[in-house]
């Protein structure tokens, strides 16, 4: 079979194994993780095996169908809401007997809240910080025992360009990104000497359902970029990558503007 | 701004104050959306007119449905959603040795826009149209139903939704039999040829002849010659000894190379009179190898072409003349030659006598001519008049999937399945070009 993609180098002699979590789903911001689906599909064509996991099983199912028509030796799904942890454990006992070892876990799921009602409601709040932060650290530190005892493997957790700084419009779920990203700084030195590479992915805007109604402009990236540069960061043992690149510019600007400007401007 | 088709041609007064509203479709499983006003199925994009644009409704975005859902390697069946290109298609099957069984000339067009325009590729006379290759397909109505239509089941659903301009509901997957091939290579012979006696009789050779019948044959045309002339292609899969012997290495599959908003149209009639002739003399090989991707897709290679003719956009105006095609066909060349307009991307091909299963289908057992015009305005609108009252008075008619602006007569009357397609219509569908031919 041709290698049709670009930036998949064959470095690895194993097999990856994925464990993509597709998004949690919203009635209003429908949050199927594309950008998880376009990673997973660049990684099909190196015979990958997959372990997917997402609380509808119809769309999982056709994902999983999908990945193993381009190439994936088997795909197997597990429902589960990321949010309700007393699953976690289960799923990754499932996932280790399906797959033997996990040499790369993506954890993708999110839900972007919606910045005004959160600040009218307690239990919105705290519900978008158990979406995107809580039910993520949970996965993260089952996760990264189970690396930490095989001694190799990635774990690659989607966080985002708004946890770098609070901004008035987007604090809940920035707060709750800058949590994950905090974590797995930590995370990533602990595991570091095991040989088990951490990635922090931050994207900024992508074009997928979670940002559906958005006016897009130039600054969007559509989840196929993201994707490839998630594989080519693994693939390069990055610690942490801003997708696309440039958003490491801005953010760097944005998070050394003074405080008491900053609480000035309407970002 | 809103939405333009690939003819980029500015909205007509009457759906300019409106703008489409848009839709992600991602799950094939879930019904479709409830809004106010029509709903039209937009894929890529790559349809020239107004058959894939909807000012006054929503687009339901197919794209996101790229999904296979079964490959039979062993019979080359291949089942997957309606938002899969045949870009994908053509990654996942050519190494595998199957190959679309028909293909129009550019791969960047959905499998749900392929079907729903029942396109046709350089193979017409052995292989028919897009449709006579679907094995089955999914339809989703408004009113919720979900039909698996085939030949066989639902037949009449079949026969109106294939080439039914996407206003019989929604695709949502469908299942396609493909080609078997031994190797991404073609073997092509190319011939230049002076007058329409000269192309009409390297056509009759090519049929007449079964020993040298070649599978895909067109013919690139001048048509800003004195006398037409051109150059005519004919090619075939060739086994892999051959495609090796070659020493072909598969081209880039995605070009990095796009034409940027241009400021003006580097087109227009000095340019092209230059560019018609240099294509023309070029230094070309009677015969060689090729793989098939420069073939069947040369503009591919230029990501954004469309932007060629600025700002204003353009129009093509493909139509199929009947047999006998020689007279109708010559009156049409010389209005062009005399308007001035004519373009550089200019294609003659046969159609054969397969009937078309859609009842909508363009192609019909004649010649087809396709030619882009850049938008002048009223005067390229008055040639296209012109040039409707030739294929009329033959016949023939126009292709949907490229108008943007034939009469909803001309329409229906070149259309005989006119009424009976109507009533399969979806009552929550429609186009712009629906609704500017009247129905």
């Amino acid at each position: 079979m041709v290698a049709w993609w670009r930036g998949v180098a064959r470095r690895h002699e194993t097999v990856p194994s994925w464990q993509a979590d597709p998004r949690r789903l919203n009635t209003d911001f429908f949050n199927y993780s594309a950008i998880a689906e376009a990673t997973a599909r660049l990684w099909t064509n190196r015979g990958a095996t997959f372990f997917l996991v997402a609380r509808q099983l119809p769309r999982l199912q056709a994902l999983a169908d999908d990945l193993n028509v381009r190439g994936a030796t088997a795909s197997s799904c597990f429902v589960m809401d990321a949010c309700d942890r007393t699953a976690h454990a289960e799923m990754l006992k499932c996932a280790l007997e399906k797959l033997g070892a996990i040499d790369i876990a993506l954890i993708a799921h999110g839900v972007l809240p919606e910045q005004k009602a959160c600040a009218e409601s307690v239990e919105l709040t705290l519900e978008a910080i158990d979406q995107n932060g809580l039910s993520v650290i949970a996965l993260a530190t089952r996760l990264a025992n189970i690396l930490e005892k095989q001694a190799h493997g990635s774990l690659a957790v989607i966080s985002s360009v708004a946890g770098d700084r609070g901004r008035q419009s987007n604090y809940v779920y920035g707060s709750a990104k800058a949590m994950v990203s905090v974590f797995l700084q930590g995370l990533r030195a602990r595991l570091h000497k095991k040989g088990v590479q951490v990635l922090t992915i931050k994207p900024g805007f992508v074009d997928t359902p979670m940002t559906a109604s958005f006016k897009k402009s130039a600054l969007w990236a559509q989840p196929e970029a993201i994707a490839s540069g998630i594989v080519d960061a693994l693939e390069q043992e990055r610690d942490e990558v801003y997708l696309p690149s440039f958003w490491r510019l801005i953010m760097c600007v944005i998070r050394h503007i003074p405080e008491r400007i900053f609480k000035r401007l309407s970002l | 701004m809103s939405r333009r088709a690939w003819g980029r041609l500015p909205p007509p007064s009457a759906v300019a104050p409106f703008a489409s509203k848009e839709q992600n479709l991602i799950d094939r499983h879930a019904e479709l959306p409830k809004t106010e006003g029509s709903l039209l199925a937009y894929g890529n994009g790559r349809s020239y007119g107004d058959v894939c644009l909807n000012h006054q409704g929503t687009l339901l975005l197919t794209r996101p449905l790229q999904r296979f859902i079964a490959f039979d390697r062993a019979h080359g069946v291949l089942r997957c959603e309606a938002g899969v290109l045949l870009a994908d298609v053509l990654a996942l099957c050519v190494p595998q040795g199957w190959f679309l069984p028909v293909t129009p000339g550019t791969r960047f067009v959905t499998l749900g826009g392929a079907l729903a325009n029942d396109v046709h590729g350089k193979n017409h006379p052995s292989a028919g149209t897009f449709g006579r290759h679907v094995r089955c397909f999914e339809l989703l109505r408004s009113d919720g139903s979900r039909r698996v239509c085939s030949p066989t089941t639902h037949s009449e659903w079949f026969a109106a939704s294939i080439g039914g301009l996407g206003l019989t509901g929604l695709i949502t997957w469908l299942e396609i039999q493909l080609k078997p091939i031994d190797s991404p290579c073609l073997r092509l012979s190319n011939t230049r040829f002076q007058g329409l006696d000269e192309f009409f009789a390297l056509n009759e050779a090519q049929t007449q002849n079964a020993s040298t019948t070649a599978e895909h044959t067109v013919a690139w045309i001048d048509c800003l010659a004195t006398t037409p002339r051109g150059i005519f292609m004919t090619a075939e899969h060739v086994a892999n000894t051959v495609a090796t012997a070659a020493k072909l290495r598969s081209p880039k599959t995605t070009s990095s190379l796009a034409l940027p908003e241009l400021p003006f149209a580097p087109i227009n009639r000095y340019s092209l009179k230059l560019l018609n002739a240099a294509y023309y003399h070029r230094p070309l090989p009677a015969q060689a190898v090729v793989h098939y991707l420069p073939f069947f897709y040369p503009l591919d290679r230029l990501r954004e072409w469309n932007r060629l003719y600025g700002r204003a956009g353009f129009y093509q105006y493909q139509c199929v003349l009947p047999w006998p095609a020689r007279a109708a066909l010559a009156e049409l060349l010389q209005q062009i030659a005399r308007s001035a307009q004519g373009s550089f991307l200019a294609v003659l091909k046969a159609f054969g006598a397969l009937p078309s299963p859609g009842l909508l289908s363009f192609p019909m057992p004649g010649v087809t001519l396709a030619l882009d015009f850049p938008n002048r305005g009223a005067p390229s609108l008055a040639l296209f008049e012109r040039l409707d009252a030739i294929v009329s008075a033959a016949g023939g008619r126009v292709y949907a999937a490229k108008d943007a602006r034939m009469s909803g007569a001309f329409f229906r009357r070149s259309y005989p399945e006119f009424e009976r397609f109507s009533a399969y219509v979806d009552p929550k569908f429609s186009s712009d070009f629906w609704r500017r031919i009247g129905a």
